[in-house]
This record gives C-alpha cells, structure tokens and sequence, in this order.
C-alpha cells in the first residue's frame, strides 16, 4: 500500500498552511514514464526474436498499478508490444502490519499466462525504506517463479532500509523525512503531477 | 475493532470494509498452489464449541491456517467443561494461555458478549489482549454467517443496496435470520421475512424489514431468497402440525423455485433437511448458491481475523 505513507491528496500540505512545492508537472509525467518506457523496450528487448520476451509488468497497489498500466500503453505505443500488466498486493506481506491500524488490502491481479519464468518488472509510485517492494517479493513468489524481477518506480526519494535499488527511475529526489511526495494520477485524483510537502504532525513519511 | 459479537456493532462502512478485505483476500489465493498467508504468524486463535458445527468451526480454523496463526479446538466433549468447568473459567483459562482471539459458539444467547466483558476485565489485570468471536450464540446472534452470505450476495448479484432478500422459515430460533435481517438492511438492502405466525419471534415488528406468511406472493420479486433450518433441537412445543405441512407451505419445491425471477438466487446457512425446507433439485440447481456460501466462509472468516488481529491493538 503506498497511500498512507505520502498522504492521500485530501490531506496534501498545501490545505493545513505548509505549501507543496510542485517537483513534475502534468507534462513531466507523461514524459517521465515515456522516458522509463523506452528504457524497459531497450533493457528487455529479445536481440534475436526481435519482440520483448516474455515480460510482465506487475504493479504495486494503488498508484503502482496505475504507473504500471501507463508504463504498458507506452510500450505499446512505442514499441507495438503489448505486455501483460496485472498488480500484485502486498500488505498481507508486510513487516509493519502490527505497528499501525488495520490496513484496506489492494487488489491483486496477475495476469493470465503467469508470472513462471517472466522477466517480471515492479512497479510503484515513490521508493522510500524499500519495505513495501520487499513485501512485493514475497508476496510475488507466492504465484511463481520468475525469471528475473526488475524495479520501476517514479520517484526515488532515498532513506533506504533494505538493500533494494531501482531499475528504472523516473526522478530522484533528495528528501529530509519529514517530508512527503505527494504523487497523483488523473485515474484516482483527477489530475497528474508529483509534490514534495512537508508534513504536519507525525503520520506519514516512513513507508 | 476489538471484537465480533453482534452484526448491529457494524455500520454499513465497517460491513463494506470486511466484505472488501474478504473479496480481496479471495482475489490474492486465486489460483495458487500454495494457499498460505504469513499474515499473522505468531498469533493463537481458539476456537471453543459448546454445540456441534460442521463449516463454522472447520472454516475458523482453516482461515486462521490459512493466514499462519496457530489454531487449537475445544469443544464442550472432551475438556473441562464435562467436569463442570463454568464458562467464565473455561473462557479466562484459555485467555491466561495467551489466545489472541476466542471464537465462541454456545447455547445461551448472549454468552458471547459476557465473555467478551470478562476478557476485557481480564485485560486490566493480566495485560492478555484477547479478542472475541461471536460464532453463534442460542437464538441471538451469528454475525460471521451473516457477513458470508452478504458476501455471497454481492457476488452472485453484483450489490447488495437495493436487492429483495427473502428470508424463509424457523424465524424464532434462527439466529442467522436475525444477523442477516440487520446486516442486509445495514447494507441497503429490502429484506422480507416469510414465516408461519407460530416461528416468529416476539418484537418481530421492530425489526428492518417486513414480515409476511405467505411464500408463493413473495418468490416472484425476490433477488435471493434465504432457506432456513427447521431447528428440530430447540423446538419444545408444537409450532406446525407436521414436517410435512411445514414442507407443503414453506418448503422451496421445484415448482414453487419456478416463480423465481430467473437471476434470482437461492441460498442456505446449512446443514440442510433436504426434503423438508428446500427440495434436492432446488438445492442442486445452478441458481442455488449454496456451495459458494460455504467457500466465501472462509474468505469472510479470514477477513475478521484480519480486521481484529493484524493491525496495531488499540
């Protein structure tokens, strides 16, 4: 789950006196992932059957899925593969679950054709301590073995607590911990755009 | 949440959010060959059965499995209970060995909630944070039945706020009637009871939803209709003349299944007397949702372990 650690869009700094400041615009967005999209066709490209292999594209709920699902139109589009795209959860998975309220499961959803022997790439929206993709490996053993698993995300904002990188980023952002990189996409908030705001209170912040 | 002891503690947000955690975990064992969760590993369930069960206990206990808690049985035969062992004491011991939640089915009406107040008492002193399933208590309440079959129901019919759900049979001493009444109308949906004069309980009238006696007026705009069990070892009086009167009038025949609209579903808590309220044929059709029932139950069952165990105590 990743919309508690930046804060839903309700709660963006911007409405309780702190301002967000605006890290990409819409249009940055849209570039950003056509960037990550042309570097996955190059990284997965099969040299000798010309098309992209076998790879899914697997993303991390809520906002994970939806990069995932962008990230796959791109590829479409720029490369006329269409991969499979489905999510998988991982709060069932995670460390943290006895240190915080109940936490709404996501969805999971992987594709028909499985993950067995898949290049699988990761997706999610901001990589923080590293714990949620952590639980997103455990929680994708579950339904197979992969070949290989990648790690596409969006923004990279630092203080790992695993050793876990990313494949693909589309920004890195230096950040203190306190604050929040408020990540939206026009499926779920109705506009894209990515923030840094400085947190009001104690929630939020670590992943 | 603390504890599960009553369909009415649930407003229609907390109701939704254990459907949607039981959707979701259904969705997350899909297909996979290795149906295990390490959710909450560590944690000790307990279930204790005071009165025979089948798929209450059995889907309990595979849905703490299934999620890696450690699930212990006791049932009234065979523990301390046949020495005399009062309910409290039974209750607090299994507690002081550090059950993280007691799933109790009893008797007595109401005997979860007492239990739930001696283990909150307990906490105080002990520091043991126990919490309490209701699993069917006499003719009150059984919240988890309830919560499967609207799971059920929204899956079979796409929603559940505006459907007509019938609700057939020995009213009097269904607690499952009584949780689906009030958890369906929680949920927004039309509920209507059909029974006889004589198997409806008293304060009937204040209930959410309306009552009715005759089937056949009711069948043809029902969404689902919801057979219930001729509780034969409760009944201390003569409520019908005969099983066979009872079939003629509320039985769910084939014919009678045919004034159904044709999306309708049937369902049924179990055990069943095939014969008496629902015909072998009815049971086995398509329309019957009987089997999906039983698999939601542990979906449903491993979403309140969820909801109560997972998260931070509070």
């Amino acid at each position: 789950m990743t919309d508690d650690r930046r804060g839903g869009p309700a709660d963006a700094g911007t409405e309780q006196g702190s301002p967000a400041r605006e890290l990409l615009s819409a249009a940055d967005v849209t570039r950003t992932i056509a960037r990550i999209a042309h570097q996955i066709i190059e990284k997965v490209a099969d040299p000798h059957g010309g098309g992209l292999g076998h790879t899914v594209l697997i993303g991390i709920p809520t906002r994970g899925t939806t990069l995932a699902a962008r990230l796959g139109a791109a590829i479409a589009e720029f490369s006329g593969t269409t991969l499979p795209v489905g999510s998988v959860d991982a709060t069932l998975y995670r460390d943290d679950l006895r240190r915080r309220p109940t936490r709404p499961l996501g969805a999971t959803d992987v594709p028909d054709g499985g993950i067995d022997d898949a290049l699988v790439v990761l997706v999610d929206d901001v990589l923080m301590s590293g714990r949620t993709v952590r639980a997103a490996l455990d929680a994708l053993a579950e339904h197979g073995r992969p070949r290989a698993v990648q790690l596409a995300v969006l923004v990279d904002r630092g203080h790992r607590e695993l050793p876990i990188r990313a494949d693909y980023v589309g920004k890195n952002v230096p950040t203190a911990r306190d604050e929040q990189i408020l990540v939206r996409f026009t499926e779920i908030d109705g506009v894209d755009g990515v923030s840094l705001a400085r947190t009001i209170g104690t929630t939020g912040g670590a992943e | 949440m603390k504890h599960l002891l009553s369909v009415t503690d649930l407003d229609a947000a907390a109701a939704t959010g254990l459907l949607d955690t039981a959707a979701r975990l259904k969705q997350a064992l899909l297909g996979r060959e290795v149906r295990k969760l390490p959710t909450l590993r560590g944690r000790t369930v307990i279930t204790m059965f005071y009165e025979d069960s089948t798929r209450t206990r059995v889907s309990f206990e595979i849905a703490g499995k299934w999620m890696s808690a450690d699930t212990v049985n006791v049932s009234a035969k065979g523990s301390s209970v046949s020495k005399g062992e009062s309910l409290r004491d039974t209750a607090l011991t299994l507690s002081a060995m550090g059950a993280d939640c007691v799933i109790v089915r009893h008797p007595a009406s109401g005997s979860a909630h007492r239990i739930a107040s001696w283990a909150d008492r307990d906490q105080e002193t002990t520091g043991t944070h126990t919490s309490v399933v209701n699993a069917g208590d006499g003719t009150h309440e059984h919240p988890t039945q309830a919560l499967l079959d609207a799971a059920t129901i929204r899956e079979r019919l796409g929603g559940i706020a505006g459907r007509r759900i019938g609700i057939v049979g020995d009213v009097l001493h269904s607690r499952v009637a009584r949780s689906n009444v009030f958890l369906l109308a929680t949920l927004g949906a039309e509920v209507v009871v059909v029974a006889p004069p004589t198997l409806l309980p008293v304060g009937v009238a204040e209930w959410p939803c309306r009552v009715s006696s005759v089937l056949d007026a009711e069948l043809p705009a029902l969404d689902a209709v919801m057979m219930l069990r001729v509780q034969a070892e409760r009944m201390h009086g003569s409520f019908f003349p005969s099983a066979r009167e009872y079939a003629i009038g509320y039985g769910l025949s084939a014919d009678r299944a045919a004034l159904l609209p044709e999306h309708a579903i049937v369902m049924h808590p179990g055990p069943m007397v095939r014969g008496m309220e629902i015909a072998p044929s009815v049971a086995d059709a398509p329309s019957a949702a009987i089997l999906g029932q039983v698999r939601n139950g542990v979906h449903v069952r491993m979403a309140v372990l969820y909801h109560l165990l997972a998260g931070a105590t509070s």
